[in-house]
């Protein structure tokens, strides 16, 4: 993120797929192949968060360094030459697409990850039949996945973690890089690392809220609005028919970017632009749920 | 914004409340009025100490055998730290329970080694006495889980133990005794382990283990009469560039796994304008097979003592962490009774020995976790944070352990320091050979008559290294030996002559990594081998990145259909799918575990020893 005022940072030049370009000094590795035109595929980044890099889907190959480098959060230098498209960043490309899809359900992603998924040539059905529920030691010949049910225990918000990819976006937004609530965190390890309440409590007796932050930044909609979890459920969510209408926050002064998104004439969920110079994309409960006086129209209640 | 009240605020025990006070300080409350406010001040003036988390973390184990709710809300509320972020920190590490255990729990090393020493039948044993690991009631007096290597690989099956209200310690299956005798020795600590055995061949020089089982390694005076702070004093006189320019001409590098050379470590360090700089010594000694360092710091600690002082005033450093692994409690109090008569007798503190420099070394424990050897999730676990590892670069000699320059050294580089001032660059060259100075330990385990610690000239071929640990059982042929550990690579019969130079050895494509050498005969069961590797990266990835988590996963499945005799599709298709993970690993991971994570597999499949065939006779 760099939000700072730059003092004129010096000029760079690096090589990216044989093409010169100059960025300022302590731009990324990305953002450099960006200004020449070349787009790198990212899961775990996001321009509003800390870049933690663990992904690795944006790897590409430097000159010089032994392993691929992430190209998120590896800062340039002068004289870099960068490769993004060499046999072996395709092939970390898809064995990480490959790898998420075998053990993770991303049907709910954005379509992008549907497209890297088929240029990459990922074969997730490699792995064998999939495990239907994350266990520590499936049959012989299922390839283990994180299924669970979801976890529904607010109003607000569900937390499907069937759907995780533990991008740390969901942390990173409740914690340093907006919220400061700290109710999540990474627990266990290794592929018993999952996102948590402590000692996994619900999310109404942790320290949330409900400022769904988290769910602004989950790129895979392993959290999702109520409103959308119930639509999706009913078979009845239908990006098709919705429309997004930007309007500002009524709640306070501070002006926060909203974008409606309607379905049927009632709000079924609100984000928030990522350039937005006031909240960089982060809302509070209020902006970010507190919609339902808009269309409580019965007058039963 | 709302505030939210957590509905249930779980209660610590007293016993848990004293166990985080005498780590992180008593509480401030309670007080008369203005008294409470006034040293309220100070306390909140008092930065938050993140990293006393993880002593808390393992004293609240200690004092009531698991990490409760309470206990973690009290630890949380007293650092000052968010209760889902300190759960997070307590989940990653093996020794930290989450749910009661019994008083006394029982981690049984099923690992490469301690599988050829009768592991298995020991877990036999004690789930038939038990039941199955991970079972027992808290109500039971004793429970037991199945554990990766625990640094007692000659000394196997090896069992560390944790028992309520006390230190854990290591112990040893005696089979002459029946299990529930066994069992009722090990509660009452009676079953101990012993040393590491160090194997020598008379008229070799032993610069690093001469001293080990030879002088009591608590005295400073039997220290002194046999060497010890001699290198201090040179290392005084010659001065910070001397010693400098001493540790380049002698061409020592590091002895973790890496090979860096450690002049330039220090010199980067050294030469920093930032005031602040930290000595690390990792002794997080948990790479599958190796017992090394554990020797060293339980048998000499001095030295360990005398080459850290060295490093950190070569380095400016005034604080050194000795991060222990947490199943070396005994390595732990060695070193720290070490470290107190040196205080005692001005080699630490104010001065060290005439020199006037501040010098402090602090020992710090791990949990359970392999990963946090990784020089950068040391300094995560050192901070109170999850064992993950950093994204290099920065380096650590930029941005190490609390964000300064930071030298990261094995204990047994920290032990080579002193040889290479006491005998001088050129001797200690001569040492060694053309590919390394010096003498270099090998953790010699596995199926040999003598299993134990071997120092020899790097360049000494593999065979005559496993000859000093005894050789080959009689009758018995060679079937394949574990070079550098889990994160190492099988060789074949054909490697026996082999010069255990790292350059010959890197050559045909291996490591000596941290020195362990498991040997295997005609009659070990490799498949069953190789899968315990394949099941240790499973089990000790962080789970941070990608290629890492997943890969380390899918290689398990891989292993255990190829070992069931299952492949998915043709055994080609198996291969290719194994090639994939050792690309994605090697190349996209962000740490040497993950880089490193298939390289013992990828090698074992080279050498037939996974599926039809593998097992001995």
């Amino acid at each position: 993120m760099n939000r700072g005022v730059s003092v004129a940072a010096r000029p760079v030049t690096v090589t990216v797929d044989g093409q010169a370009v100059e960025v300022p000094e302590g731009s990324t590795v990305r953002e450099a192949c960006a200004k020449a035109g070349v787009e790198i595929p990212t899961l775990c980044f996001l321009e509003n968060l800390t870049p933690v890099n663990v992904c690795r889907v944006c790897v590409v190959e430097l000159e010089g360094s032994r392993a691929l480098v992430p190209s998120c959060s590896r800062k340039v230098e002068g004289g870099m030459v960068i490769h993004t498209d060499t046999p072996r960043v395709r092939t970390s490309r898809k064995m990480v697409l490959e790898l998420l899809a075998s053990s993770v359900d991303l049907s709910a992603a954005g379509p992008e990850v549907a497209e890297w998924l088929a240029a990459y040539g990922a074969e997730p059905e490699r792995y064998g039949r999939r495990a239907p529920a994350r266990t520590a030691r499936p049959d012989l010949g299922e390839a283990a996945t994180v299924a669970q049910p979801p976890k529904v225990d607010n109003a607000l918000y569900v937390r499907d973690y069937s759907r995780c990819i533990l991008c740390y976006k969901c942390v990173e937004a409740c914690g340093e890089d907006a919220q400061f609530t700290f109710a999540i965190a990474v627990a266990g390890r290794g592929f018993d690392a999952h996102i948590s309440t402590e000692f996994d409590v619900p999310l109404p007796d942790s320290a949330c809220v409900y400022c769904g932050n988290c769910v602004g930044v989950c790129p895979t909609g392993a959290l999702m609005f109520k409103s959308e979890f119930d639509l999706r459920q009913a078979g009845a969510w239908d990006p098709a028919r919705q429309t997004v209408t930007p309007t500002i926050c009524p709640y306070c002064g501070v002006g926060c970017t909203l974008e409606l998104h309607v379905q049927d004439n009632r709000i079924v969920k609100v984000t928030s632009p990522l350039d937005h110079t006031v909240s960089h994309g982060h809302l509070c409960v209020k902006g970010r749920f507190g919609f339902e006086f808009v269309q409580d129209r019965d007058p039963g209640g | 914004m709302t505030e939210h009240e957590p509905n249930r605020v779980p209660e610590a025990t007293p016993r848990e409340m004293a166990a985080v006070d005498a780590v992180v300080g008593p509480e401030l409350n309670g007080a008369a009025p203005a008294a409470a406010a006034r040293r309220m001040r100070v306390q909140l003036q008092r930065p938050y100490r993140r990293d006393l988390l993880l002593p808390a973390l393992l004293a609240l184990q200690q004092a009531e055998g698991w990490i409760s709710p309470g206990g973690l809300a009290y630890l949380a509320q007293r650092l000052a730290l968010p209760l889902a972020e300190a759960y997070g920190v307590a989940s990653f590490y093996g020794l930290l329970a989450l749910e009661p255990e019994p008083p006394t729990v029982l981690h049984v090393c099923d690992d490469v080694a301690c599988q050829t020493a009768g592991a298995m039948e020991l877990c036999q044993t004690l789930e038939r006495v038990l039941g199955p690991a991970g079972s027992a009631p808290e109500s039971s007096e004793v429970g037991w889980h199945r554990s990766p290597c625990l640094g007692r690989c000659a000394e196997g099956p090896a069992v560390y133990v944790q028992r309520l209200g006390a230190a854990g310690g290591g112990a040893r299956w005696d089979a002459a005794q029946t299990a529930e005798e066994w069992l009722q020795a090990v509660a009452t600590g009676m079953a101990v382990t012993s040393a590491v055995p160090i194997r020598r061949r008379p008229g070799l020089p032993q610069p690093l283990t001469g001293r080990i089982g030879r002088i009591p390694p608590d005295s400073l005076d039997a220290y002194r009469r046999h060497g010890g702070y001699q290198a201090l004093r040179r290392a005084l006189a010659l001065g910070r560039e001397g010693v400098l320019r001493e540790i380049a001409a002698a061409r020592l590098v590091g002895r973790g796994g890496a090979g860096f050379p450690t002049a330039a470590k220090w010199e980067a360090v050294a030469k920093s304008p930032e005031p602040v700089r930290y000595l690390v010594v990792n002794a997080d000694e948990s790479e599958p097979g190796t017992f090394k360092d554990r020797a060293l710091l339980e048998g000499d600690p001095f030295a360990i003592v005398e080459g850290a002082t060295i490093a950190a005033w070569v380095i400016g450093a005034h604080r050194v962490y000795v991060f222990v692994r947490g199943e070396y409690p005994e390595a732990r109090r060695s070193l720290e009774a070490a470290i107190a008569q040196a205080r005692a007798h001005g080699y630490l503190g104010a001065t060290i020995m005439d020199e006037p420099y501040p010098l402090e070394i602090e020992v710090r424990s791990g949990a359970g976790a392999y990963i946090c050897g990784e020089e950068t999730a040391l300094f995560n676990a050192i901070e109170g944070k999850r064992g993950e590892p950093r994204n290099k670069p920065p380096f650590p000699t930029v941005h190490g352990l609390f964000g300064k320059p930071t030298v990261v050294n094995n204990v047994e580089t920290i032990a080579n320091v002193p040889v290479v001032l006491n005998l001088g660059a050129a001797a200690y060259r001569d040492l060694g050979s053309a590919g390394g100075s010096g003498t270099r330990l090998f953790c010699v385990s596995g199926q040999v008559m003598a299993p134990g610690l071997v120092e020899v000239p790097i360049g000494t071929p593999l065979k005559e290294v496993v000859a000093i640990a005894g050789g080959l059982r009689p009758g018995r042929e060679l079937r394949a030996v574990l070079l550098g550990g889990a994160a190492g690579t099988f060789v074949g019969p054909e490697a026996w002559d082999m010069a255990l130079d790292p350059e010959v050895v890197r050559a045909r494509g291996a490591t000596l990594g941290s020195g362990v050498v498991v040997v295997f005969d005609d009659t070990a069961d490799l498949g069953a081998i190789v899968r315990r590797i394949a099941r240790f990266f499973r089990e000790e990835s962080c789970g941070q990145c990608v290629p890492c988590r997943l890969g380390t996963v899918r290689q398990l499945e891989l292993v255990e259909r190829l070992e069931a005799g299952r492949p998915l599709g043709s055994l080609e298709q198996e291969r290719a799918l194994h090639r994939d993970l050792v690309q994605v690993m090697r190349d996209a991971s962000i740490c040497g575990l993950g880089q490193t994570a298939a390289n013992a597999v990828a090698s074992a499949l080279a050498l037939g020893l996974v599926g039809e065939g593998s097992r001995g006779q």
